[in-house]
């Protein structure tokens, strides 16, 4: 794997620990208490994302509905809307991955802030659906946040597979 | 082996079924689950079962925000914890005339119900608790508190502060419950005008509001009445203090009239509540017509418009 698919950098595998604890640190941070102080990103569904895009192989469709499932129990929300919005941001992300990573880090960023904004626009519809409040569209926020966010991210996700770059002047290629 | 009977060639890597497969698959469960909780209220047990697995998780998420609290408290200045201490001496002073009567009010007023063979008035008992923070579902205005089924919490207790009521415990968990603001939307409370004695349903309406419903356009309401509970729901103790009226809108186009109101307790801000006990409704006549089945413990109370 590269950083990019037109990087030269080669990269180490990607560890399955390291995408359980990612994955299991973003749950962490989306559930301290913040209140109606939601303009944050939503770090699951981000880091979800960005797993789904580098490695669709081993984070699909199966992680994000169990994610989601954990995430309407810790928010309290109605079972199966989370769930619902990130089964179908995992179909968007692994379908677009080997597409969006032709990209550079910024213009994936704009490919991945539609994604984002689609996942809360599923959730808003399925909650006016069933009759909740409108939570005003400073919640939009952290789609943008999220999209911003996406370059950081990016190198501090794939720091592990990075290695030093060795220049032997001996090799053949 | 080449496969001669299949036309495409056998896969090089093991991908599992094909995406638009899973999706179908992960789509439909979610939308099972999804009608399942709306509609039937039937995922109870599976909720309780992984808020407990995660309870640990967001015991350690509140920390750090446990922290912060703590440091700013420990900060707080001389000054302003003094002037509080003068401020509580004085209000406790306000009401002792009133505290001190209290009891033998209360015992005039059993005797005075024995003697007109009226009902007992159940003695309110509650069981405090702390608002541990608001609810990070955007849609809903909730808030949980520290205690739960494991205190003997249940569904449906009604939950006051020092100024009125708060709202209604609609879900418990072992040790946390959840209690739904007075503000949210789906939330109604029948309720009482002080000053009239009028009856109406004051229900939720978002952002710290809140709506007088279904009153006629020429209904004998002032901006600055008080509304206090009703009692006639079986939920909240009759007289507690809800709400005070902002502003009324009597356009004769529409056969209501449009009542804002406004909480009276700290709906939106955080601190100690008071979780009253279960109401016991008194039992109607035989020939009555039978009441529908109280909500099970765990059961999400969902209030009729």
């Amino acid at each position: 794997m590269q950083p990019t698919q037109s990087s030269r950098r080669i990269l180490l595998p990607a560890k399955a620990w390291f995408i359980s604890a990612t994955l299991a640190a973003a749950l962490f941070l989306n559930v301290v208490p913040l209140g109606h102080f939601q303009i944050l990103p939503d770090w699951v569904a981000l880091v979800l994302l960005f797993w789904c895009i580098h490695q669709p192989h081993k984070v699909g469709m199966g992680t994000a509905f169990v994610l989601g499932l954990l995430m309407d129990v810790a928010d309290a929300s109605i079972m199966g809307q989370h769930a619902l919005a990130y089964v179908l941001l995992a179909f968007g992300a692994v379908g677009l991955s080997r597409r969006i990573l032709w990209f550079h880090l910024l213009e994936q960023a704009l490919h991945v802030l539609p994604i984002l904004i689609g996942t809360q626009l599923i959730m808003l519809a399925i909650r006016l659906a069933v009759g909740a409040e409108f939570p005003g569209f400073l919640w939009f926020v952290g789609g943008f946040l999220g999209a911003v966010l996406w370059y950081p991210l990016t190198y501090l996700l794939l720091l592990p597979q990075y290695r030093p770059v060795e220049r032997d002047e001996t090799r053949p290629i | 082996m080449i496969s001669s009977v299949g036309h495409s060639p056998p896969p090089f890597f093991k991908r599992g079924p094909a995406p638009l497969a899973q999706l179908f698959f992960f789509v439909s469960l979610s939308l099972a689950l999804l009608v399942a909780d709306f509609r039937f209220h039937t995922l109870e047990m599976a909720r309780q079962g992984m808020a407990t697995l995660l309870w640990p998780l967001q015991r350690v998420a509140y920390l750090p925000v446990d922290a912060g609290t703590d440091l700013s408290d420990y900060f707080s200045s001389l000054r302003s914890l003094k002037t509080e201490n003068e401020d509580l001496r004085r209000r406790q002073l306000a009401t002792a005339n009133q505290l001190l009567r209290q009891q033998h009010l209360e015992e005039e007023n059993r005797r005075l119900r024995a003697l007109l063979d009226m009902r007992e008035r159940q003695p309110a008992e509650g069981r405090v608790a702390e608002i541990l923070y608001a609810a990070r579902d955007p849609f809903a205005r909730r808030v949980i508190v520290d205690k739960g089924s494991h205190a003997g919490v249940e569904a449906g207790q009604a939950v006051i502060d020092e100024l009125g009521v708060l709202g209604q415990v609609t879900r418990t968990y072992l040790f946390t419950s959840e209690v739904t603001l007075l503000t949210d939307k789906e939330q109604a409370i029948p309720v009482q005008v002080q000053r009239s004695g009028l009856r109406a349903v004051l229900a939720g309406a978002g952002v710290g509001a809140m709506e007088l419903r279904f009153l006629a356009a020429n209904a004998d309401v002032q901006p600055g009445d008080v509304l206090v509970t009703s009692g006639l729901d079986g939920v909240y103790l009759p007289g507690l203090p809800v709400a005070k009226v902002i502003k009324i809108d009597r356009d004769n186009s529409f056969s209501f009239a449009r009542i804002d109101c406004e909480p009276l307790a700290g709906v939106e801000r955080h601190g100690q509540v008071l979780i009253l006990g279960r109401r016991v409704t008194p039992p109607l006549p035989e020939d009555a017509v039978s009441v529908p089945d109280k909500p099970g413990k765990g059961a999400k109370i969902r209030k009729k418009h």
